[in-house]
Formats: C-alpha cells, structure tokens, sequence
C-alpha cells in the first residue's frame, strides 16, 4: 500500500450528524475519477450520538475487499480518539481537528498527525449549531480532497447534483467545501505521499448496494407482493422496493398499482403472507435477517413439504439473539438449509456482490417457481448496505419467466384426473393449479399428511412416497442452481472455498499468497445444494481451507454432511468478529499455519 | 385414516342456482368431527349461503390454520381450492393470497383457539388490514383435537369436563375486532341457521374483513352443566340484537323504512345497508337505542348483553364504507396474478437509464 491509487483510510465521527452523505460524496468522487474504490460503513445500532466509521479502500488493481491496513483515520469524535490513533499502520497519518489542542490520547510515536480546525472554520462561517455540525463534514471532505488528490471539479459537479434543486443548501456545502480544502492547503503539505490519480477504470462500472440492486432484481423478475417486517439490515431492501415500485409500476392514468406491499406485524406474518401470495400464483418475496429467519421457520416447513414457492432474502447479519444488528456475518447457512421442523431442506443462493443479488434475485423467481420451494437469497449486511463498485447492471429483454409447471384450465380438460403432488416427469416436480383455474383443478393444500392427490393421510406408504418425491426434487435442484465460480492457478495443490461476501478478500489473498509463492485454487460456491465439482475440488487438492463468517464453520459442517467429505480434508478459516473480511485474515491463515490442520 | 369420500347420491330434482348448480355442488368432503359437533351446522350454513349467493366454487379460497375448526375447510365446495395451513397464522397467508388475486372469494375458517390464542395478533392484524374475506370463527371455548383444555374465550366460572374452573377473563372476538376497526362483525349459534345464513351471504359480499363469530358447541369436550358454551347454555342466552336480511343485487330491495314493527311487536329501527357488490342488507335491531351501524353504539350494546349475562347475536356492526385492503393499497383492478411479464418488467432501457443514478 501507499502509493498513488492504492490505499485506505477511515473517518471516526458520531453517528446522526450526517457523516454519511459526507463519506458519500468522497467515495463517489473518487468514483468519478475513475478510480476503483470501496466503502464500508461501521456503524452503531443506534440513531444518534454514538461512534461511526467509514473506511475508504482505493484501488487501481481492483482489490475491494475490506483494506488490511489503513493509512490514515480521521479522528473526528473523542469517544473513539485511543482506538483511532491505534488503528493508523506504522508511518501513516491521523488528521483530527485541531480546533482545540492536541489531547494526549492521540499522540503517538510513528505516525504523522495533521489538524485542521474544522470546528472553529464552521463556527465563524455558518450559523446554528445544527448547519455547523453537518457542514463540519463536508469541510473535512475538503481538507482530504486537498490531501488526497480529489478533483475539486467532481467533488463541485457532485455537489450540484444532489443539492441543485436547493441552492441555500448548495451555496453552504460549496463554501464548506473550500473551507475545509483551502485550510489543508494553507496549513499541511498537500497532496501526502499517497494519492489519487485519474483512471479510466469505472466508466462501465456503479456504485451501489446489495439491497437496492436484490429489489431491482425483484421488480425485474416480476415480483408483485412483497411482505415484510423491518429489521436491521434487510429493512432498506424493502423500501427500495417500494421506491422502484412507485417509479415503474404505478399506471399514469389510473394511479393503480401493480403491485402490493405489506408491512405485517411479524416476521411470521410475512412469512405467510408471502405463501398465500405464492400459492395464489403471485411471484412474492420477504426480506429479513437472522431473527426473522428463526420466526419464519414453521412456515418454511409447510412450504417445502405442500410444495409452494416463495423467495426469502436473508440479508444477514450477527447473531445469536439479538446479536450485532449492524455488524456482518454469515450465520446463518445452517439455520436456511435446513429451516423448520421434520426433513427439510431449501435451496440458497449467495451472491458475492450487489451485481450478483440483482441477477440472483431474478433467479430465485425462476427457481422458487420452477421447484415450488422456498429460496433463500443469502446476502449479508456488508453486500445489502454498503455501496459497491460493480459492473452496470444489464437486462436481457429476450427474458421470460420460468413459471414451472402449472396447469391450465385447458391442460386440466385433458387430464383423466388431476393429482397435485403426482411426479409425472421423475424430477420430483408436481404440477400445480393455481386458485380460479376451476374444473378439475381444484385441490387441497395442508401441512398435515397427504398424499400425491392432496388427500388427507396418515398411511406410512403414502406419506414415504411423498416425502421421498421432495427428495427428488432438491436433488433435481442441483441441477439448476448456479455453479461454482473457480479461479485456478497452474500447479496449486491449496484450494480455497469460500462463499458470499468474502470473495473479493480471498481473490486478493489468492494475489498476495502467489506473490509469496503460494499457488492456491480457488472456488466460490454460489449455491446450495452442492455440485459434484464441489467435492471434486475437495478431493483434488491436498489441502482445503474453507473460508467463511461464523465461529462455528457452518459451510464446511454443510459440506461435510451433504457431500459426505471428511471434516480433516477442510481446514476452516473464520472471521467472526462482525466486519467485512480482509485479505489479511486470510494470507495469515494460509502462509501461517501449517495446512490440513482441523479447528 | 385417510380422508372419506362422501356418497354422492343426487336427488333430480333439487333446485339449482343461478350457476345451474344444485346445493350439493357446494358440498365438500366427509365430516371427521364428533357426530353433533357444531362446526358441522356451520359448514351447512355456509354450503347454504354460498350456493344462494350463487358463489362462483373455482373463485373461492377456503382458508384455516390448525384444530377442529380449521379442518372444516374440507367439508365444503369441494370445487374451490382450499389451504389448511399452520396454527394461528390462517389470516396472514389469507391475506397474501387476498393480496395476489383481488378475483377470489377469501374464505378463512378458524377457532378460538387458532384466533385468539397463537394467532390472536394475526386476527388483529389482518382485521386493521382490512383484508377483503370473509373470517368465521368456531368458538366453542375449548381446545378439542388435543382433548379439551380452556381457550382464551372460555368465560370466568365455566367448568371443563373434569370439573376444572376456569379463572382467567375471557377474549370476547366481537368486542375485539370492534375496537381494533373491524368492518363488518357478526355473531351467531350454530344451531341458529335461519340467522346464521343471511350473515354469512351479508360477510361474503362485504368488501373487507366480516369478522363471524359463531358459538358452536363442542359436543365431547364442553358441552355439560357448568359449560358457558354449552349448546343448552347458548339457546338459554341467546339474544338477538340485530335481525340482518342480505338481499343480493339482482332482487329488488323492498325498503320498509325506519321504525316500522318488528313481528316481536316492539318498535325497532330497521337500517338499509348498500354493501359495495350493490346487494343490501336490511338490520332491524331489536333494541330501540341501538344503531348497528355505529361503532361506539354497537360496543356498547354488546357489553351490557354481557353484563346481563347475554350473548348479543345478529350482524352486530357494519361499516358498508369501509376501505378495504385493495383500497388502501391501490392494487390494480385486474388481480396482480393476472399481470403480464411485459406490465411488470421495466425493461433494458429503463435500466440503462436507470444506472446513471448509480454513478
């Protein structure tokens, strides 16, 4: 790190005092420069008045994982100055305001600080206590600017941009600007030794997050009951719903809606309301995170075993309980795959990235249809909230939906008699009608014994057939759900599996282990259930770490029991602690500890 | 036990509906409830008021959770799809259902334990929510597929079976879904047919909840001395608050006026409520100061029945004006399960265009 287009840093402020469109506009400027960049935003599960952080990564090779180290923090709330100052690598830069003077806890041998009094600037220029805290964060994104190379014509033409239909507003965050910009200029050594210099590296790229790109996905797919309950971090995936909703669905003439969205009372509420909704026929979705999954549970055990399809977006986050709501993790890979009571097993995705939760989401539609079961869209608080630089999202109009098998009224006319659960094709995959369809349709649907006609049982034959035809189909599923993405590398007999969120960290520890001569295959799974070439990767390598987000290596246990390969053959690496992985963890991991070594 | 299948032995000459289709058409599976059971009384009254209605059976969802109320569904319109899902949570997947196809004629069957035990918030919920259906409640105080323990309506003093008192208040529903908005509540016996039908075609054609409470004794588990829901016990307080008629669109409407004599001879009020599928239902109430179609006045009404230890029955409050779910949500007037790829799906040049938000 440091060098020009290649590093980090972080800004400690309090949180509801509008840092983040600060730390918005500084990642979105460096954007337009071309240049490859990441944020991620720590923040505390709470509304206002305590500590926040947003780190920075740029970089020209396109290594957006969480940044191993920083290079400098700007330490801009006392409460965290100790932990601040403690965070900068050896020989980095911590800038603070200097409005009053250097308190004790932030000196340190080794790192060059820098203060800029952005206090005092905002005091003597702008009026009200509220206008100046807000403005004392566009002042500091002026003094980085100035520090790190930024285009001051971005950052203008940003600012027009989201402030140009209120000019009051516009003409203080432009004079905060330069504030904070000329002061750095006037009293530091500009630009630091790493800086920002233009790229061409982003013009086919955008920044956005998880769970806005998922809802995209779902308006794209046709979905059109969405049921929910607010939960921390799933809730801003609903409410970008609703937004593009509004913006594509609502009739210009009649002001009619084709769309409807339900706010239940409870997780198990929209869990049900998106089962009714897809029993009827609808493409409906919820959205939650880890307690909700729980709550959710008895009626993903009915919706497997009657057969409907509904898609669950679990953007997930630390658990047990209550947990870290706004910390990371992937907790949660045991509690999907095998959700409710008795045998159950559903299938789950796990996009990488908000590029990969748009075309999953679509996918989830076509399997939830396709299966009649519940999917699980497994993103997490790090893919759903944080902005991320990923290819333009692009749609294919030649797309139709994979409906799977219904019956209609036609179909049925030709049918001696119509058994709901009856496996015609030997793929496990009944074909359904949906209410309304009349004649011989009709059929119904319980959670208690039945039998291929949908007849109430409690023959064990009966019930063993049906069972063992839901077995069929997930095996079916297999063959339908998105493969393992593999980056090889000639002669490496380390392999690395991994899954979800950590892909961007162990692509660049796969990079940093090459670069120490560590040669390691790696495969990213995408999807449960598992491949073949799942077990074949494990099998072909002498030894296999898999890398994932929990304490308890839920995706190996996975693999372990699904693919019956021996719990010695993967050696987990586990980061837990709540923020997005770094490559570091993973490096260390590898090159530290002699391999096939069980946890 | 597998389902039975029930004779079927048509008489030729039983009157058809406006469908063509006789009452036996509207029938479904062979009861597997007690033999007296009052859930059954309740099934043949909505097998009555679905084939006057003239209810087209593919068009309608019947929908339960989980007790010997919820197994109901099996036992009428075996043409219309039915959903027999999980204890307490029939009106949410009710209401998804209700949600996705504005077309169907939503159908939920519950008890008082499914309603107002586990799925107590859920029966609230979907009251306010203003869900377009019709949700019947079986209550008979126990809980009967698990052998009779108290349920959260039995009253203070009623004795079970093996002589045990219950101490604990009881949740009266219709006094509930008044205070929660409900739009249309009713409340009827089950041995009461003759007024338990016009309710039922009155609760079909509301657009919105019609919450219908109907006491329907337990003939294994309560139905002894000592039991407030006994079947003697319910005839001996039955009070008929409100005498409801429904008169479907396509009959003329013959209006009485107000303050005309009831056949009780006393001076009642009768109201004519234009529901929103154009039928009527004409309210008489049997109390001069009652005005069912006032929320505050139905409440009241009711609590002093039961302060004289009376359950008030008739179509206790309707509110004809009511918003319903597909009002509040102003889903389109064809059913959203009815909507093209095309009506949904933006398409790749609203996303290109759309990207430019995004950088």
């Amino acid at each position: 790190m440091n060098g020009v287009n290649d590093f980090a840093f972080k800004i400690g402020t309090v949180n509801g005092t509008g840092s983040a469109s600060a730390n918005g506009l500084l990642m979105r400027s460096i954007f337009r420069m071309g240049i490859p960049v990441s944020g991620k935003n720590l923040f505390p599960s709470n509304i206002q008045g305590l500590p926040t952080w947003y780190e920075i990564r740029v970089n020209g090779d396109g290594h957006l994982g969480r940044a191993p180290e920083l290079d400098m923090v700007v330490a801009l709330n006392p409460a965290t100055y100790a932990k601040d100052v403690a965070a900068v690598r050896e020989g980095g830069y911590l800038l603070y305001d200097s409005s009053w003077p250097l308190p004790k806890q932030l000196e340190r041998e080794g790192i060059t600080v820098l203060g800029v009094p952005f206090g005092k600037l905002c005091v003597e220029a702008f009026e009200g206590d509220r206008e100046r805290t807000l403005l004392r964060n566009i002042a500091y994104t002026g003094s980085l600017a100035a520090l790190l190379g930024i285009d001051m014509q971005v950052v203008d033409e940003l600012l027009n941009e989201t402030f140009g239909k209120k000019p009051k507003l516009l003409d203080a965050n432009h004079k905060a600007i330069r504030l904070g910009y000329d002061a750095a200029v006037e009293l530091l050594e500009c630009p630091l030794p790493f800086r920002l210099e233009r790229m061409d590296a982003t013009s086919d790229s955008i920044l956005i997050d998880g769970n806005t790109a998922a809802a995209l996905g779902a308006v794209y797919a046709g979905a059109t009951v969405g049921a929910w309950y607010p939960i921390t971090p799933s809730t801003s995936l609903m409410e970008a719903f609703t937004g593009f909703c509004q913006k594509y669905r609502v009739d210009p003439e009649t002001n009619e809606r084709k769309f409807a969205i339900l706010q239940a009372e409870d997780e198990l509420a929209a869990a049900g309301i998106t089962i009714g909704a897809g029993w009827a026929g609808a493409r409906a979705f919820t959205n939650t995170s880890g307690p909700g999954i729980s709550l959710m549970q008895e009626f993903l055990g009915l919706a497997y075993y009657a057969d409907i399809p509904a898609v669950f977006f679990n953007i997930q986050r630390c658990g047990p309980s209550t947990g870290m709501p706004t910390r990371t993790q992937q907790p949660d890979i045991l509690s999907m795959a095998y959700a409710s009571h008795g045998d159950t097993k559903h299938p789950i995705l796990f996009p990488a990235d908000p590029g990969e939760a748009f075309e999953m989401a679509v996918q989830a539609f076509d399997l939830a249809d396709r299966l009649q079961t519940p999917i699980f869209v497994a993103s997490d608080l790090d893919i759903g909230m944080n902005d991320w630089m990923v290819k333009k999202l692009e749609w294919d109009d030649s797309y139709t939906p994979d409906r799977g098998k219904v019956l209609t009224a036609e179909d049925l006319e030709k049918l001696a008699r119509f058994s709901r659960y009856r496996d015609v094709d030997g793929d496990g995959i009944a074909a359904r009608t949906l209410p309304g369809v009349g004649g011989k349709g009709a059929y119904f649907v319980r959670g208690s014994g039945h039998d291929m006609h949908a007849d109430y049982t409690e023959d064990s034959a009966a019930y063993c057939e049906l069972v063992d035809r839901l077995r069929r189909k997930f095996a079916h599923a297999i063959t339908l759900v998105p493969e393992p993405m593999v980056i090889k590398q000639e002669g490496a007999e380390i392999g690395l599996i991994t899954l979800g969120g950590c892909d961007a960290a162990v692509r660049e520890a796969q990079d940093l282990l090459r670069q120490q001569g560590i040669l390691a295959d790696v495969m990213r799974i995408r999807a449960f259930p598992f491949q073949d070439e799942v077990k074949e990767f494990i099998e072909s390598h002498e030894s296999v770490y898999v890398i994932e987000q929990n304490r308890d290596a839920q995706l190996r246990s996975l693999l372990m029991i699904e693919l019956g390969v021996p719990r010695e053959s993967m050696t987990p690496i586990l980061d837990y602690g709540g923020l997005p992985l770094t490559a570091r963890v993973v490096v260390e991991a590898v090159a530290g500890a002699p391999a096939g070594v069980p946890a | 036990m597998t389902s039975i299948a029930k004779p079927i032995a048509t008489h030729p000459r039983l009157k058809t509906n406006s469908l063509g289709l006789t009452i036996r058409d509207y029938e479904g599976g062979m009861s597997t409830l007690c033999a007296g059971c009052g859930h059954d009384s309740v099934t043949a009254a909505i097998v009555q008021a679905a084939w006057e209605l003239a209810l087209p059976p593919h068009r309608a969802a019947k929908m339960s959770g989980i007790g010997c109320s919820s197994k109901t569904t099996a036992y009428f319109m075996k043409q219309s799809h039915g959903f027999n899902s999980v204890h307490g949570r029939m009106p949410s997947v009710a209401s998804g259902a209700a949600a996705a196809n504005r077309g169907l004629n939503v159908i939920g069957i519950s008890g008082d334990g499914d309603s107002l035990s586990i799925g107590l918030g859920q029966l609230t919920h979907a009251i306010r929510r203003n869900t377009n259906m019709l949700y019947v409640i079986e209550n008979n105080g126990v809980y009967g597929l698990t052998k009779g323990q108290f349920s959260a309506s039995a009253d203070i003093g009623s004795k079970l079976k093996k002589g045990e008192t219950n101490e604990q208040p009881p949740i009266d529903p219709v006094l509930l879904a008044l205070s929660v908005g409900a739009t249309f509540v009713g409340r009827s016996f089950s041995g009461d047919k003759q007024q338990l039908v016009p309710i039922l075609k009155a609760a079909i054609s509301h657009r919105g909840l019609a919450l219908v409470d109907v006491i329907s004794p337990c003939v294994t588990f309560n139905n002894h001395e000592g039991s407030t829901k006994s079947y003697q016990y319910t005839r001996d307080h039955d009070v008929a608050a409100v005498e409801a008629d429904y008169i479907p669109v396509c009959d003329p409407i013959e209006i009485t006026g107000l303050g005309a004599q009831s056949s009780n001879g006393h001076a009642d009020s009768l109201r004519v409520v234009q529901l929103h599928d154009g039928g009527t239902v004409r309210l008489r109430s049997t109390s001069p100061d009652y005005d069912p179609t006032d929320r505050a006045s139905a409440h009241q009404h009711i609590s002093a029945c039961q302060r004289r230890g009376e359950i008030a029955t008739g179509l206790l409050f309707v509110d004809s004006g009511s918003r319903s779910l597909h009002d509040v949500l102003r889903t389109s007037s064809t059913p959203l399960v009815d909507l093209r790829h095309e009506d949904l799906c933006p398409g790749s040049a609203a996303l290109d265009s759309l990207m430019k938000r995004f950088r």
